[in-house]
């Protein structure tokens, strides 16, 4: 610790890390390595960015015109909004110019009323740094600063009226990007300073073509289906579905493949059979994990409760004269298992709504309950009573008719 | 030292159960590539256990060196919070729920401390601090967008474990940058392995049939199961199989109001009963546990047709526990409720 106050040490110390130039490298290698596969596969440029092919046109005019409206995107997570101001961003200025053209602010950030009267003021107000020749002759380096306000939906009311003025009073150097999930919690006299993007929920072909794109680039092993099923658990959010693919692989493959040095690598393609190698072995616990992703163990990371689970629950809900013990049982176990009310309570609502053997008469009834119940748990009532209180009504119903 | 504490698993290998999760979380500490995790489950499942098991594995010994740390940080409107942060050189750890709706300037503050500071020890095994967030479910909505954009930016210098009872109340953007991890509660069997170890290591008599008893009684939390099990050998000299398993004394309370309701449906019960609702409210049992072992312990007892009915009624008044402001209120409304449909 007293090394740690002594200036002139640690001064010393920093040089000699410095000069021994070995772990600097393989620090950079690290940083390489734990870029999460969201942040690696981000598009490099707007043509990359996938299933948007309205904005993107729009966007890509705008690019060469070099006159920018203020923009509002909006859309649900993981269709690509941040992606695509940061392309746009970077084809515009370069990796260089943008750090000082570019002010990106996000919920993480403080951003009261104060912050947007002084930070973003300020930096509306600068004047435009010059680009080198350099810079200009590769990219078009337009007169005009990005300021980009991600998350923009948690912003306050108050924080987005002192905005107004500033947008309009510096809109000769200065362009806003507000990007938000919900465009009704933008209130209007913002939204109507910017021009609209959609974005809508991805497709199954392109989220399916980048996702195997991905695998492919990663040597992901994984069975058939497993895309399908990412794509079902994930619900259009891109970010989601390769988040799962990445940790599903992380369980899979502990070692990926950059970690492994030139010639180790050799041999393990040598012996494409060989289990992965973890770095300590343990003495009692046998880490083998199978190599291949399977459908299973992606429902698992995404919190999708087991097929058979269910079925075993409406049977139990089917069954005449209802039994109170049995239901009770299995929601206890359920609860015990820790799978989530929420996760429960959709599941149950998917196999019953879309069953056709249910009447629509009760259909009419359970579905009030449900309705009841997920507000209940949003509020944030004990899950445990809950659940059996949803599965006793429902086995009522099923019962009367 | 309760035998809680003292045969707590440290290392992932001497876990009893859940071997398949303990050989991933040891593969995921192991391939240098930790994600942000979000482990949620009942209580008394070994969420912690796990945890503080997989940072073993990460850091080493040292991340079982802790202190700590009261911080003070000051909310925008100058109000001065103190808040307590429990830190190994590894990784902090701290519950944001302890200063309830100020939870998102901690977050907000503390976080990005952490995460713009690098790890100053070069020998330490990986570059990354740990920061493990307990009752996450807690969080409230401004907090958690708080820590979206924290996650992606500060990846390389900090990592996240948010210990949740239920992702439930975690919202979806969070979800989707974690890897969830669920610790289902220990079955009876497994409980009656761990009691079993239990006593081989503390040198006692073993005990197969109490220790099943004892399972079943728990409920599937290991943590209740093995303070039971230490407060019969604290107890008793001799041990049989049969022995009465006592319950804690509020539960205890709690069946003495359930047996005077079903005793007879007088509205002089409630005046009977709401001395005894007061004494385990000041005696900080929440209102949801009393309401819902209530719950159960009339189920237990009642006829079949009734028990749809208390269960809805239970249902309805747990939820305006949570929405209303005093909770006296509803627990005996519900009382008065139960005591109609008996009557009935």
């Amino acid at each position: 610790m007293a090394a740690f106050f002594d200036i002139a040490a640690r001064r010393a110390a920093a040089q000699a890390a410095a000069a021994d130039a070995a772990p600097t490298t393989s620090r950079s290698k690290d940083t390489d390595r734990i870029v999460p596969w969201v942040e690696k596969y981000r598009p490099k440029s707007l043509l990359d960015v996938t299933a948007q092919d309205h904005t993107i046109s729009v966007l890509r005019r705008t690019l060469q015109s070099a006159n920018l409206p203020h923009m509002l995107f909006y859309g649900p997570p993981g269709t690509g909004k941040t992606s695509t101001i940061l392309a746009l961003a970077k084809e515009l200025y370069g990796p260089e110019l943008m750090k000082t053209r570019v002010l990106e602010l996000n919920a993480s950030d403080e951003r009261g009323i104060s912050i947007v009267r002084e930070k973003v003021k300020n930096f509306a107000r600068v004047a435009v740094s010059n680009p080198t020749s350099e810079q200009s002759k590769k990219y078009p380096c337009p007169p005009y600063k990005i300021i980009i306000l991600d998350e923009a939906d948690s912003m306050t009311q108050d924080a987005q009226s002192a905005l107004r003025r500033t947008m309009e009073t510096y809109s000769k150097i200065t362009r806003f990007c507000l990007i938000c999930n919900y465009v009704t919690r933008i209130i209007d006299p913002l939204a109507s300073r910017c021009s609209k993007f959609r974005f809508k929920s991805l497709d199954e072909g392109s989220a399916r073509e980048r996702l195997v794109g991905i695998a492919e680039r990663e040597e992901v092993k994984y069975e058939e289906g497993v895309v399908e099923a990412l794509i079902r658990v994930s619900d259009g959010d891109l970010r989601k579905a390769i988040t799962y693919l990445q940790s599903a692989a992380k369980l899979h493959n502990p070692i990926t493949p950059s970690t492994k040095k030139d010639d180790e690598d050799d041999i393990m393609s040598g012996n494409e059979h060989a289990p992965p190698q973890s770095s300590t072995s343990s003495p009692k616990l046998d880490l083998a994990v199978p190599t291949t992703i399977t459908v299973r163990s992606i429902e698992e990371i995404a919190g999708v409760i087991p097929t058979d689970t269910i079925t075993t629950l409406i049977s139990a809900l089917e069954l005449k004269p209802s039994s109170f013990k049995g239901i009770s049982k299995i929601v206890s176990e359920l609860v015990a298992d820790g799978w989530s009310a929420g996760q429960v309570v959709l599941q149950l609502y998917q196999s019953l709504v879309f069953n056709d053997e249910v009447p629509s008469k009760a259909k009419n009834e359970i579905v009030m309950y449900f309705s009841e119940i997920d507000k209940r748990l949003a509020d944030g009532s004990d899950e445990h009573l809950q659940i059996l209180d949803l599965c006793l009504k429902i086995s009522g119903i099923l019962g009367r008719n | 030292m309760l035998f809680l504490d003292k045969h707590r698993p440290r290392a992932l290998e001497n876990l009893d159960y859940h071997d398949g999760l303990s050989a991933r979380l040891k593969a995921l500490a192991n391939s240098g590539d930790f994600p942000h995790l979000l482990v949620y489950g009942p209580s008394g499942a070994g969420k912690k256990t796990r945890i503080v098991a997989t940072l073993r594995a990460l850091f080493g010994p040292g991340v079982e060196k802790i202190k700590i740390d009261s911080r003070i940080f000051t909310t925008t409107s100058n109000r001065k919070l103190e808040f307590n942060i429990v830190a190994s050189v590894y990784h902090l750890e701290i519950t944001p729920s302890d200063v309830g709706n100020y939870d998102r300037v901690v977050v907000q503050s503390l976080l990005k401390e952490v995460a713009q500071t690098q790890q100053l020890d070069l020998n330490a095994r990986q570059r990354f601090k740990v920061v493990v967030i307990n009752e996450a479910d807690q969080l409230s909505r401004d907090a958690q967008a708080a820590l979206r954009r924290t996650m992606e930016k500060y990846s390389p210098n900090l990592r996240l474990i948010l210990i949740a009872n239920s992702t439930a109340n975690i919202i979806a953007p969070i979800r989707s940058r974690t890897l969830l991890v669920r610790v289902a509660a220990p079955r009876h069997d497994e409980i009656v392995k761990v009691l079993t170890h239990v006593a081989e290591l503390e040198m006692l008599e073993s005990n197969p049939g109490l220790y099943r008893r004892i399972a079943e009684e728990s409920g599937r939390n290991l943590r209740r199961a093995l303070m039971m099990f230490e407060s019969i050998y604290a107890q008793n000299d001799t041990i049989t199989a049969s022995m009465p398993i006592q319950p804690p004394d509020y539960d205890a309370l709690i069946q003495t109001i359930a047996d005077e309701l079903l005793a007879d449906h007088t509205p002089a019960r409630i005046l009977l009963v709401r001395p005894k609702l007061y004494d385990l409210l000041t005696h900080c049992i929440t209102a949801t546990t009393i309401l819902k072992s209530l719950t159960f312990k009339l189920l237990m007892k009642v006829d079949d047709a009734l028990k749809a009915e208390i269960v809805k009624w239970g249902a309805h008044y747990e939820h305006r526990l949570h929405v209303g402001s005093k909770v006296i209120f509803h627990l005996e409304a519900f009382v008065a409720k139960v005591l109609r449909i008996l009557e009935r």
